[in-house]
């Protein structure tokens, strides 16, 4: 025993050369940290994207803070964000349950349920776009009055209509870590609810939801830091309109730098997108940090 | 207590795999059927379907089917017209610059990312502990929001509109999640293997690609299968990076194509279906791996 702990205490100390590390932090330094500073530099020059760059102090910041359009942004983000959340977390978190259930016909169903993770935004928003067509898409094809709207052209709805396309697209990614999470539980929790004669409800509330906590942590961090990178989806949908209804953060950041050709103004809009990310996912790990030192009393 | 339950122990065992007694409880409701959940289950499975039945009828219509029919009734004289269309508008090219930039990002992500997990699992000293930490700070960060600076790189670096472009950003976008994963599965690896392997006189260098590799291969897929979707489908490099037909990849082709043949849904929808088929036949034939490739390690 004191042999081999010696040994591989030896083992460890040889280790290998940190220079295995360095291609993967060059690339990285390059192409991510570098570019990270980069945009806080660009935030305070003026730049159209061809022509050189020019220091501008803060004139891009003033106008960034001072245009109604990046409150706006702000508003469509963090609505989409909070819709998003609403609709797609209950819905993941009871499909990853149905589809753990061991049944063949669910098992079956599953596997169609997953197909929408192999389109790109791209494709499912280009799909969307035909379906949600006033004349030739799905809604007049029900012959129902109500279905046959123009979804995309109307500005109350389509803030929802995007918000169901993405749940299109991302709950079958929640579904599968949720059917992950489910499968982990161990089936004599369950048996011995039954012996006790705790119904299927009783057993979701008492079983599969604790069990499933750092599940939901996981799934929620994604569902809401990710909820910042509907870029692709958004853009072909919606192009950000009509007017300015779908026109979330990143959105305007793109359209700000490569259609309006202020990339200074863009570069402070990146700035936003990060500070945002950055707090989002602190705060979100420091509520599951307290939910797991509380689990671990709980267990003591 | 003893003789009852010993005594039966041996002799019924063959009969009792043939009829069990008491209906083996594996997961939540499986006494009785659950109506509420399957009906739940069957509404996702339209919703889900729905959409995708949709693409598939209409991009089997010719355009004068499409303005006449039922938007939702299978057409009457299916054609593959619209498919010949796409296939004549440089489908292939794009394929293969897809390809080019899925594999030639996924293969060097992999590697500099093995050897920078295996630095950091086996090796010690503050410069690999910092290399970890900006790593994990890189997966909190919207990293997307740094592609401004990446464009001026690119431009400045004259690979602005190459397929080099799109490659070498996706690789250090890519790394931070595929070293977590992978060091997380290094971790599992017993040291006493590489003691034993170490004592007979093997460098570290041979250990990781003797050893080390081999074990983890498994969690090497993933991580591929993962980076491998997420390139497959990229929107934001190709459209801020590239501009020309000839560097044109997939996702992009999608949304130009719309732009051309705005009046000829059917066609874009078949170009919708093309561009899915590739993922849907790996889909079919190696369902688990893209899955757990999928929730590479979100699922644990």
């Amino acid at each position: 025993m004191a042999l081999t702990s010696t040994a591989s205490r030896r083992a460890r100390a040889a280790g290998p050369s940190g220079w295995l590390a360095a291609p993967a932090l060059v690339f990285f330094v390059v192409f991510a940290i570098i570019p990270l500073l980069g945009v806080l530099a660009l935030s305070f020059t003026r730049w159209d994207g061809l022509s050189e760059i020019t220091l501008d102090g803060v004139a891009s910041w003033a106008r960034v803070l001072t245009d109604e359009l990046t409150l706006n942004a702000l508003v469509v983000t963090a609505k989409i964000m909070i819709f998003s959340f609403i609709v797609q977390a209950p819905i993941s978190l009871l499909l990853g349950v149905f589809t753990a259930g061991g049944q063949k016909y669910r098992a079956a169903l599953a596997v169609l349920y997953f197909v929408p993770l192999l389109l790109s935004s791209a494709a499912v928003a280009i799909a969307y776009k035909a379906l949600l067509d006033p004349n030739f898409g799905v809604g007049p094809g029900f012959g129902v009055p109500a279905l046959a709207q123009d979804w995309l052209g109307n500005s109350d709805l389509v803030l929802f209509v995007v918000v169901f396309v993405i749940a299109w697209q991302f709950v079958p990614f929640h579904t599968l870590i949720y059917q992950g999470g489910v499968r982990q539980i161990p089936a004599s929790f369950y048996e011995a609810a039954q012996i006790d004669g705790a119904g299927r409800v009783k057993q979701f509330l008492h079983i599969t939801l604790p069990q499933l906590k750092y599940t939901i942590i996981t799934s929620s961090t994604l569902m809401v830091v990710g909820s910042l990178a509907y870029f692709d989806l958004v853009f072909v949908l919606t192009a950000g309109g009509p007017g300015y209804s779908t026109r979330l953060l990143p959105l305007h950041m793109y359209l700000t730098g490569f259609k309006a050709n202020d990339m200074g103004a863009a570069s402070a809009l990146g700035v936003i997108l990060v500070v945002i990310g950055l707090v989002l996912a602190l705060l979100l790990q420091r509520l599951g940090g307290r939910n797991a030192s509380a689990s671990q009393l709980e267990g003591a | 207590m003893v003789s009852t339950t010993q005594a039966p122990a041996t002799p019924v065992a063959p009969p009792r795999r043939r009829a069990p007694a008491v209906p083996q409880a594996k997961g939540p409701g499986r006494a009785r059927p659950n109506l509420l959940g399957g009906l739940g289950g069957w509404i996702w499975l339209a919703i889900i379907v729905l959409p995708i039945y949709y693409v598939v009828i209409t991009s089997l219509k010719d355009q004068a089917g499409f303005f006449t029919t039922n938007p939702m009734a299978p057409p009457a004289e299916p054609t593959l017209a619209n498919y010949q269309l796409v296939l004549e508008n440089n489908f292939a090219l794009y394929f293969a610059n897809s390809l080019i930039v899925t594999v030639g990002s996924v293969v060097p992500t992999l590697l500099v990312s093995f050897m920078a997990a295996y630095a950091i699992v086996r090796g010690r000293g503050r410069f690999l502990s910092f290399t970890n930490k900006l790593f994990l700070l890189g997966l909190a960060i919207p990293l997307h929001a740094t592609i401004i600076p990446i464009y001026w790189m690119i431009t400045r670096a004259h690979l602005y509109d190459t397929l080099l472009a799109l490659i070498l950003p996706s690789i250090a976008f890519a790394i931070p999640i595929s070293v977590l994963i992978l060091s997380n599965f290094l971790r599992d690896v017993p040291n006493e293997l590489f003691e034993s392997m170490r004592l007979d006189g093997c460098s570290d260098w041979t250990m990781m690609w003797r050893l080390a590799l081999p074990l983890v291969r498994p969690a090497v897929v993933t991580v591929g299968i993962y980076n491998a979707l997420h390139v497959w489908n990229g929107f934001l490099f190709p459209l801020i990076l590239t501009q020309s037909p000839s560097t044109r990849v997939l996702p992009l082709s999608l949304w130009t194509f719309q732009g051309e043949f705005t009046a000829n849904i059917p066609a874009v929808l078949a170009s919708v279906v093309l561009a899915t088929l590739p993922l849907l036949v790996i889909y079919v034939v190696a369902r688990r791996q893209l899955l757990s490739g999928l929730t590479a390690g979100f699922s644990k």
